[in-house]
């Protein structure tokens, strides 16, 4: 069924058409949910409301975004004010802009050349390849690594991360629905992936981030 | 105007728009030029690849079958109104 048909029938009270797209969108809203308030059952509260919210306002939906995209900026918007509600004292937003400006750069200074150095800004001590086959590297194990090290995150880090290589959203849809700019968007992706490849380099070489002098 | 060499420690800071496709086409010349003869870069690059699709792989945590019966219940109460 398209989602024209869908929303038709889902004003008309189908049920078939609302198991469909819960189907559809379930889990992924729930993914979401779940970014902004970590407790589970929150999360489904969250995805409640926002079902209702969606069958409530379903008349006034003009399809000028995709249904699966307004679906999301429902629960983002829902999640978000719970999450402040729910005592994380800092507003989303401030939270925000403290993300990037409290981080430093992508890889410590102190491994690369000296600006006096012939080779300046070159590798002084150089990524290692971390030498272990695909399917090693795609095991259990390492996958509970990355989801650990996802939830270390800053949350909108973890928000952006989760919804482009988790879920594999587009960087539009992203922006849309976390209402970011596209250099926004993209600065927390690198934060991100930086600080998971870091993650992995660490467990797979034994090497610290910060090496002592 | 001629395009300045690419260094390791700059790589690092713009990988992320390189792969997003958003770097100019000079700097991204610059990147690949730079990519072709260092092989720490192309190093890191692949560990950047293999963290990407490693997250990839982690989509679970479904919908359980509470969080589903609540949502049809959802929709029941809504019907009724």
């Amino acid at each position: 069924m398209s989602e024209v048909e869908l929303l038709g029938a889902l004003r008309r009270g189908d049920e078939g058409a609302f198991r469909t797209l819960v189907d559809r969108y379930g889990a992924s809203m729930l993914r979401l949910a779940r970014v902004y308030v970590g407790d589970r059952a929150v999360a489904e509260e969250v995805v409640q409301e926002a079902w209702l919210g969606v069958l409530r306002g379903i008349e006034r939906f003009e399809g000028r975004s995709s249904l699966g995209t307004w679906l999301h900026r429902i629960v983002a918007n829902l999640a978000r004010t719970r999450a402040v509600r729910e005592a994380r004292s800092v507003p989303f937003s401030a939270l925000a802009g403290a993300e990037v400006e409290a981080e430093g750069p992508s890889v410590p200074p102190e491994r690369f050349r000296g600006p006096d150095d012939r080779w300046a800004g070159h590798w002084a001590t150089p990524p290692e390849p971390w030498g272990r086959p695909d399917r090693e590297l795609l095991s259990a194990e390492m996958r509970a690594l990355v989801v650990a090290a996802i939830e270390a995150l800053p949350q909108l880090q973890r928000a952006v991360v989760t919804l482009r290589d988790v879920e594999g959203w587009s960087a539009q849809e992203v922006c849309t629905v976390l209402a970011l700019s596209q250099t926004y968007q993209r600065v927390l992706l690198h934060r991100a992936r930086t600080r998971l490849r870091q993650a992995l380099d660490e467990y797979l070489t034994g090497n610290q981030r910060v090496d002592p002098s | 105007m001629s395009i300045p060499e690419l260094t390791c420690q700059e790589l690092v800071e713009v990988v992320t728009d390189y792969l997003e496709g958003r770097l100019p086409a000079g700097r991204r010349l610059r990147l690949e030029e730079h990519l072709a003869f260092c092989h720490w870069c192309q190093t890191y690059l692949e560990q950047l690849r293999t963290t990407v699709r490693l997250t990839g792989t982690l989509k679970e945590d479904d919908l359980g079958p509470q969080a589903r019966a609540a949502l049809l219940g959802v929709f029941g109460d809504w019907k009724r109104r």
